[in-house]
């Protein structure tokens, strides 16, 4: 299937495991990684699980010295969660210089950290961090995380169809079915896997079935519908045509 | 022993772990996260953590040793080793290390050198409880039997 390499301009026909979240885990304690790393792959997360601030640098490429070797894999990183308390690079410098980059400012970031301290906690919010995990983790916690960025994915793909309607400034009946979908987004999440009857079914094309960790929501066919769109900087197929060039 | 008797000592071995405050509630979310796809999560992630552990209690021994004791050193090792210990669940060591890392605050390392006894103590009483629930555990699947994680309602 020569075509799941391919990208036609800018569409991501890539298959649906590109759909999964990807996860970059940050922690010096082996113990806390092994565990979540199956927090996450348990809740249909894929992981890659460093253990420290320099090397989840290195993986996304942000450090001077050198870049990871690009696989055959696509880097694009979903989510960032990292401990607060690591030898070297604590989590928050690891927050501020992903914040501080505009590759990847847009990744929310997680903060985990055993202890509860309020000024701890305002500061990392302060910096943009998303959410702030007290350890240890548990699979409610992940949970959250992951209804986060299933909605976050929903309403970026929503963004990116208003978007494109705005500019072509056709077709009101696109816009309006924008509109009710933008009006109650989780709502239509969350109901049944029927899609919403304001949609043309002709813009359906059919999802792949469900993934069995989600299952109140439907596979999305949103994601399918905005396949013509350009897509935003957070999957912008240029930062994976630099990966696989470089090497 | 047939099947159901070690399952029945499984489920009141387990259930007097958790009434003695050996293990906490986050033991049984590393029970949840075991399954057909990964039978050995629970034991890989306890050896992780006996190694870990085995490590840290060598370098605070070598550390509360010295002449000079470096109570920042002893501290961010009984920090490393209150958090493996809280992800796994093992709560009396957790408490141990949280009594430990006030006297390092402390600087105080009489108190310390106490600490480390009390801490080495719970861990090889952990240590040998969890082997002995793996134990039991890999004797009922032996016999074709399953762990009844699902009797644990408590």
């Amino acid at each position: 299937m020569h075509w799941r390499s391919e990208k036609i301009d800018g569409f991501d026909l890539s298959p649906p495991d590109d759909e999964q979240v990807h996860v970059l885990a940050v922690d010096d304690s082996l113990v806390d990684r092994k565990v979540i790393e199956r927090l996450l792959k348990i809740s249909c997360c894929k992981v890659t699980a460093v253990d420290s601030g320099i090397r989840a640098l290195q993986f996304l490429g942000l450090d001077e010295e050198k870049s990871s070797s690009v696989g055959f894999d696509d880097l694009k990183v979903d989510l960032i969660i990292t401990d607060y308390c690591m030898p070297g690079m604590t989590g928050y410098e690891l927050l501020k210089k992903i914040k501080e980059s505009s590759t990847f400012r847009e990744i929310p970031v997680v903060i985990m950290s055993s202890e509860n301290v309020m000024a701890r906690i305002d500061r990392c919010l302060e910096e943009g961090a998303e959410d702030f995990i007290v350890k240890p983790v548990k699979l409610s916690d992940v949970k959250r995380l992951r209804d986060y960025m299933t909605a976050r994915e929903f309403r970026v793909k929503n963004q990116q169809i208003g978007n494109n309607n705005n500019i072509k400034n056709n077709n009101k009946r696109r816009l309006r079915e924008t509109c009710d979908l933008s009006s109650s987004p989780l709502s239509m999440l969350f109901s049944s896997s029927s899609p919403s009857p304001s949609l043309s079914p002709s813009s359906l094309s059919s999802p792949s079935s469900p993934s069995p960790c989600l299952s109140p929501l439907p596979s999305p066919p949103i994601l399918s519908y905005s396949a013509p769109c350009s897509p935003t900087s957070l999957d912008s197929p240029t930062r994976r045509l630099k990966m696989s060039s470089s090497d | 022993m047939e099947v159901g008797q070690m399952q029945r000592t499984w489920v009141e071995y387990t259930k007097s772990l958790f009434m003695e405050g050996f293990l906490d509630g986050q033991f049984t979310q590393l029970q949840l996260l075991q399954d057909e796809s990964n039978p050995d999560f629970v034991v890989e992630v306890v050896s992780l953590f006996f190694e870990d552990s085995e490590r840290l209690l060598n370098d605070l021994t070598r550390a509360l040793d010295q002449q000079s004791v470096d109570f920042k050193r002893v501290d961010a090792h009984v920090h490393q080793l209150k958090g493996s210990s809280s992800s796994i669940g093992a709560q009396r060591v957790k408490n141990a290390c949280i009594a430990f890392r006030s006297f390092c605050e402390q600087q105080n390392s009489e108190a310390c050198l106490k600490c480390l006894q009390q801490v080495k103590q719970e861990y090889y009483l952990v240590k040998n409880k969890l082997e002995t629930l793996i134990r039991l555990e890999q004797q009922i699947v032996a016999a074709g039997g399953s762990v009844p994680m699902e009797e644990l309602s408590f």
